[in-house]
């Protein structure tokens, strides 16, 4: 019997050294534990011995079985390996090739710009509020210290859409008008509005009819001068760097008393003088001031116990500086080429 | 334009930088936006010692100048230039008005050295023919040679151009007034011109006598100046109009326009002989005639305010003369005119004629009546002066002007207050010193009286904080926050979702456009397909600018055109913006634009091309972000400009929002899909909020089914029939094949749909889901006459 098993186990060696096909070793299983393999006849044959003789005979031709089973699943693994390994050789790719866009979109450079402005502005409590660029001429002049036939007027080169009454809106400021009078003079007031406003000018690098302007609104108790600046000096920062420097000048404006314009330091050249600052180390940003008390006396708010500070800045001036835009144009015609990169995230 | 020179008769300027001085005034706020010198350099004084014509040409001359240092030889076509007389000479290097540059060079063969100059080549006279045939400048025979001739000539000035806000335009734009702002930056004060003349014994009541029967002329004051001699102008008077950017005319012209730029106050001079003994100030009558002084007839509206002599007019109040009335070569005696009209009626006669004089603009921006009354006399002082004017006694006036000094009472708290600064009574007194305001300090109350050359400060304390704050400087306002009560800062109304929208297109992979509101009316009426009428401008600046768009969809052509013509192949936009109908009413839309691909890589050939279902699936993928599913469906329409086959319209609830679909291939070659819908509707539904819902734990049961239809058939009506059929157990449909083709009939088409069946509280038998089934079968073949596949 020890023979026989022996003889099995050399036979199976040498079979094993001539697999190579996964059918090889189902022909090996079918060899040596097969239905009809030579282990299992072994099995058979267990009736022609003793009882005692069978216990020790049944315990060699089971391990027998074992070692035979270990070694052809082995084989079957080995093969199947390489089997494996063959296959995804073939499956190798070229990763230089061009990967599959996933498309997201940009916004227009504008609408970057406001969204700096609404991110610093709500986080301190301001709402963003819009209103009709169809305005009424009460809104848009008289509520804001410009009766009809006034001088200053006829610079604004408004558009006229039914007799004096109703035009497109000269500038946001009619929304701060709206807002006010909504809250009829018993509630503070916290608002920015950036829009559209339109002039009658001539188009070109630097002129557009429709712009885009970013004005706010504080109506509170006690409210400065200072306070304008400190506020004014954040938004800045949060466009131009974290170094920029806001400065007042002196102004007039119809509806803010005082009024000043806001410069902020040359982010180009930090002061030294370069081409964006014309060499003077200042950039003017914008307009600004104390709410005039005439125009909270006509939108409901006694200027005794209220005050507030108002603002303006374009839009398209913001972005033309800050990315260096030398065609306000740019805005309007949209060049895919031009917009797409703004869909990208920026510090600060 | 400020000409300094001029500015200095009223206030000591003595070793001041003047471009110092402009850096003060601006930061102050009164903008000086340049400091023009015409100080030239390498322009001296020559004296032409020899003079021959010269060798190759008929008209030009050599000369040899003396210029002090040495003799030069310059080649001079005017034909005055002669030997003897002393001339204007630019050496090589002066560079004159106009960036031209003088430079050594030969004329026709013969070397010339500089330039003889005549004054309107160095930019102060006209550049007109009578100054062009005058020749070049002849100095007195007693200016030194070498030295700088415009400084000689008492010419050289600085000028300063203004960029003077509203505000200040009033006491800004004339030398008095600007002399008090440069007074109130250093602190200096202003001298008054010196006014002297005599009185003859005749009244000018004797013979004018003045009506004023319009509100709108508050102030009127005539006063009559006789035997004038009209001549020229004394030099003085001429060098400053020049420089101030006038045209001298004669001695009375001059001096009324020279007063006008000093004092600020327009005056008219009327001859007094064409005039009549009846001076009336009224409104216009419709369609009242003038002809004025430039020979134009002027057709006038009750909004204009004429002077006349009782019954026809003989000027446009403040704007301009009548030819009736004007002052002539042979004028001998002067009706003057100082007065003061409603500032908004002229500045609107000016703008409906088109006529915007000096003096017009000045009107309309105000006058001080003290200035009326010193501008009278001075005109009076200057035509005794240099007319040799006799004036008479008396004047006529009509007064309504309210001569209540404004006066307003403040602390210095109450200045730090509005402006956060931290000022003592003394730095308040320093500004309002000045400021050369009036005051009186009394237990910390500024009692202060506000002059009536500002016509723009009013008795308020912000008014004071300003003219304070500027003077005492911007820079020392700190950077401080508002102290108020913190919270939440949200989108208001619509902004909200248009944020919301917008944000969502773009994670979708659209581009966000931005258009002009105003197009052509051809573009106005394209896609119209409300059928609302178009907002045109009364006035339009051009026929591009003269509508306000109904539709996003032609602009975002217009932006696919752009970016086509580039060589974009991919074009996905969107747009969000307000229109606006001939009614007024307000529509904000939202529009998107699709061509090209999608998404797409070549290489891999995965290409999602853009089409009606990209299209439409981005709609659907909003729609359920903002909370409406199971809400929009797409309804077959038509739009004259989409592709019949290719369009429909957008509903919410069963309401139409918008439309879909395809351009008109008459409209564009390539396949360029757009979608519009009103957010202004959208916006209107209510949205549920947001809830969990838990999903079945009991098995699903999917079925399948294909029905063969007529083509015309579409999907959406089978859908609609078999989820009436499918009721609650029907949980889900989806087609997952369309065929067409040779195992169908010509006019057919195949369609396969996966039910799935399932109930959040039990797991469904095959028998109650076979019955459900079964039903949807008999309802679809019933309804379409359509055959079940079979499997």
């Amino acid at each position: 019997m020890e023979e026989k098993i022996n003889q099995i186990k050399l036979n199976l060696k040498s079979d094993l050294d001539n697999v190579n096909k996964l059918q090889d070793i189902v022909d090996l299983k079918a060899k040596y534990i097969g239905k009809s393999g030579c282990i299992t006849e072994l099995m058979k044959n267990m009736k022609d011995y003793s009882q005692e003789e069978r216990k020790s005979i049944g315990q060699l031709v089971n391990n027998l079985k074992n070692e035979v089973t270990d070694l052809i699943v082995n084989k079957e693994e080995v093969i199947n390996n390489n089997l494996l390994n063959e296959k995804l050789e073939k499956e190798s790719i070229d990763i230089s090739l061009p990967a599959t866009e996933i498309v997201v979109g940009s916004p227009n450079i504008l609408e970057r710009v406001i969204e700096d402005f609404e991110s610093v502005f709500m986080s301190m409590g301001y709402d963003v509020v819009d209103g009709p660029e169809l305005e009424e001429d009460r809104f848009n002049f008289e509520l804001l210290g410009l009766p009809k036939g006034h001088p200053a007027r006829d610079a604004q080169d408004t558009f006229y859409v039914k007799d004096d009454e109703l035009l497109l809106r000269s500038h946001t400021s009619p929304v701060q008008a709206r807002t006010m009078l909504s809250k009829e003079g018993k509630e503070p007031v916290r608002i920015i509005c950036p829009g559209k406003a339109y002039r009658r000018d001539d188009d070109d690098a630097t002129h557009s009819h429709q712009f885009t302007q970013i004005e706010g609104l504080i109506v509170d108790k006690n409210i400065k001068l200072s306070d304008l600046k400190g506020t004014v000096s954040i938004i800045c920062k949060k466009l131009f760097g974290d170094d920029t420097v806001t400065r007042f000048r002196p102004s007039y404006y119809q509806f803010t008393e005082p009024s000043v314009e806001m410069d902020i330091s040359c982010f180009n050249c930090k002061g030294k003088g370069c081409n964006i600052c014309k060499n003077t180390g200042w950039i003017t940003i914008g307009g600004a001031g104390v709410v005039h008390y005439n125009v909270l006396k006509g939108c409901g708010y006694d200027p005794k116990i209220w005050s507030g500070f108002a603002f303006g800045f374009g839009a398209e001036r913001c972005a033309m500086l800050k990315y260096g835009i030398n065609d306000i144009r740019t805005f309007y015609n949209t060049d895919l080429r031009e917009t797409k990169p703004f869909d990208r995230r920026e510090d600060n | 334009m400020i000409s300094i020179n001029w500015v200095k008769d009223y206030i000591d300027l003595e070793g001041e930088d003047l471009k110092q001085l402009a850096q003060k005034v601006t930061k102050a706020g009164i903008n000086v936006e340049a400091v023009i010198s015409n100080h030239i350099d390498n322009l001296v004084i020559g004296e032409v010692l020899e003079c021959v014509d010269h060798p190759d040409s008929d008209h030009l001359h050599v000369c040899k100048v003396n210029v002090g240092k040495e003799i030069i030889q310059i080649v001079c076509g005017a034909a005055n230039v002669r030997k003897g007389i002393k001339v204007i000479v630019a050496l090589p290097g002066a560079i004159l008005p106009g960036n031209f540059e003088i430079k050594s060079g030969k004329i026709r063969g013969e070397e010339s050295n500089g330039m003889i100059c005549a004054l309107f080549e160095l930019g102060l006279e006209e550049k007109n023919e009578e100054n062009y045939n005058k020749g070049i400048e002849e100095l007195p025979s007693d200016a030194p040679v070498g030295e700088d001739p415009l400084e000689y000539l008492g010419l050289e000035d600085t000028l300063y151009d203004l960029d003077v806000h509203k505000h200040r335009n009033n006491d800004c734009y004339y030398h008095i007034g600007f002399a008090h702002e440069i007074g109130t930056v250093l602190g200096k004060r202003v001298n008054y011109p010196k006014i002297e003349f005599k009185e003859v014994n005749d009244d000018v009541n004797n013979y004018i006598s003045l009506s004023v029967e319009t509100i709108r002329c508050p102030y009127y004051l005539g006063k009559m100046v006789r035997n004038v001699k009209i001549g020229e102008s004394p030099e003085w008077i001429k060098k400053r109009l020049v420089a101030a950017g006038m045209r001298p005319i004669n001695n009375v012209v001059d001096i009324s326009n020279f007063v006008m730029l000093e004092y600020g106050q327009p005056t008219h001079f009327f001859d007094a002989d064409k005039l009549g003994k009846v001076v009336t100030v009224r409104d216009a009558k419709e369609n009242e005639k003038l002809v004025t002084l430039d020979e134009v007839e002027r057709i006038l509206t009750p909004n204009d305010i004429v002077i006349t002599d009782g019954t026809n007019p003989t000027c446009i109040a403040g704007v301009m003369g009548g030819l009736n009335t004007e002052v002539d070569d042979n004028t001998k005696n002067i009706f003057i005119e100082a007065a003061i009209f409603d500032a908004f009626s002229i500045t609107k006669t000016s703008a409906r004629l088109n006529l915007k004089s000096e003096a017009s603009k000045r009107y309309g921006k105000g006058l001080n009546y003290e200035y009326t009354i010193e501008a009278m006399n001075r005109c009076c002082s200057l035509l005794e002066e240099y007319a040799s004017g006799e004036v008479l006694s008396g004047q006529v006036l009509h007064d309504k002007i309210d001569k209540t000094l404004k006066t307003v009472d403040v602390t210095t708290m109450d200045l730090n207050n509005v402006l956060g600064m931290e000022m003592n009574d003394d730095d308040v007194k320093e500004q309002l010193e000045k400021l050369d305001f009036e005051y009186e300090l009394n237990d910390g109350i500024f009692h202060i009286i506000i002059p009536r050359r500002r016509l723009d400060v009013e008795p308020n304390k912000a008014d004071i904080a300003e003219e304070i704050g500027r003077l005492y400087g911007y820079n020392n306002l700190k950077d401080t926050l508002p102290v108020v009560p913190t919270k939440r800062g949200v989108y208001v109304g619509d902004v909200a979702i248009r944020k919301s929208i917008s944000r969502r297109l773009r994670n979708l992979g659209l581009n966000e456009d931005r258009n002009y509101t105003l197009v052509t009316s051809k573009q106005a009426n394209m896609f119209n397909y409300d059928n609302k009428d178009v907002l045109l401008l009364p006035n339009p600046m051009s026929s591009d600018k003269e509508a306000l768009r109904l539709s996003l969809i032609p602009s975002l052509i217009q932006t696919y055109e752009y970016n086509k013509a580039r060589k974009v192949n991919d074009i996905n936009i969107y747009e969000i913006a307000k229109t606006y109908d001939s009614k007024y009413q307000e529509d904000q839309k939202v529009a998107i634009l699709l061509k090209g691909n999608y998404i797409s890589n070549l290489v891999n050939k995965v290409i999602v091309k853009d089409d009606f279902y990209v299209l439409k699936g981005i709609l659907e993928n909003l729609f359920k972000y903002l909370g409406f599913k199971n809400r929009y469906s797409f309804e077959k329409a038509e739009v004259k400009e989409l592709h019949p086959g290719v369009c429909a319209s957008i509903l919410i609830d069963k309401q139409q929002i918008g439309i879909i679909g395809r351009v008109h291939p008459a409209l564009l070659k390539d396949e360029v899909y757009v979608c519009e819908f009103s957010m202004t509707l959208l916006n209107q539904f209510i949205v549920k909020s947001l809830k969990f819902k838990e999903a079945s734990k009991y098995p699903e049961i999917a079925k399948d089914m294909a029905f063969i239809v007529k083509k015309e058939i579409t999907a959406g009506e089978i859908i609609d029939t078999i989820k009436k059929s499918g009721g609650r157990l029907l949980t889900s449909i989806d087609i997952f094949d369309v065929y067409t083709g040779d195992n169908v009939g010509n006019d057919e088409k195949s369609i396969a749909f996966n039910l799935i069946f399932s109930d959040p509280t039990r797991t469904l038998s095959d028998d109650e889901v076979m019955e459900v089934f079964n039903k949807i079968i008999s309802n679809v073949t019933s309804k379409f006459n359509a055959i079940l596949r079979d499997k």
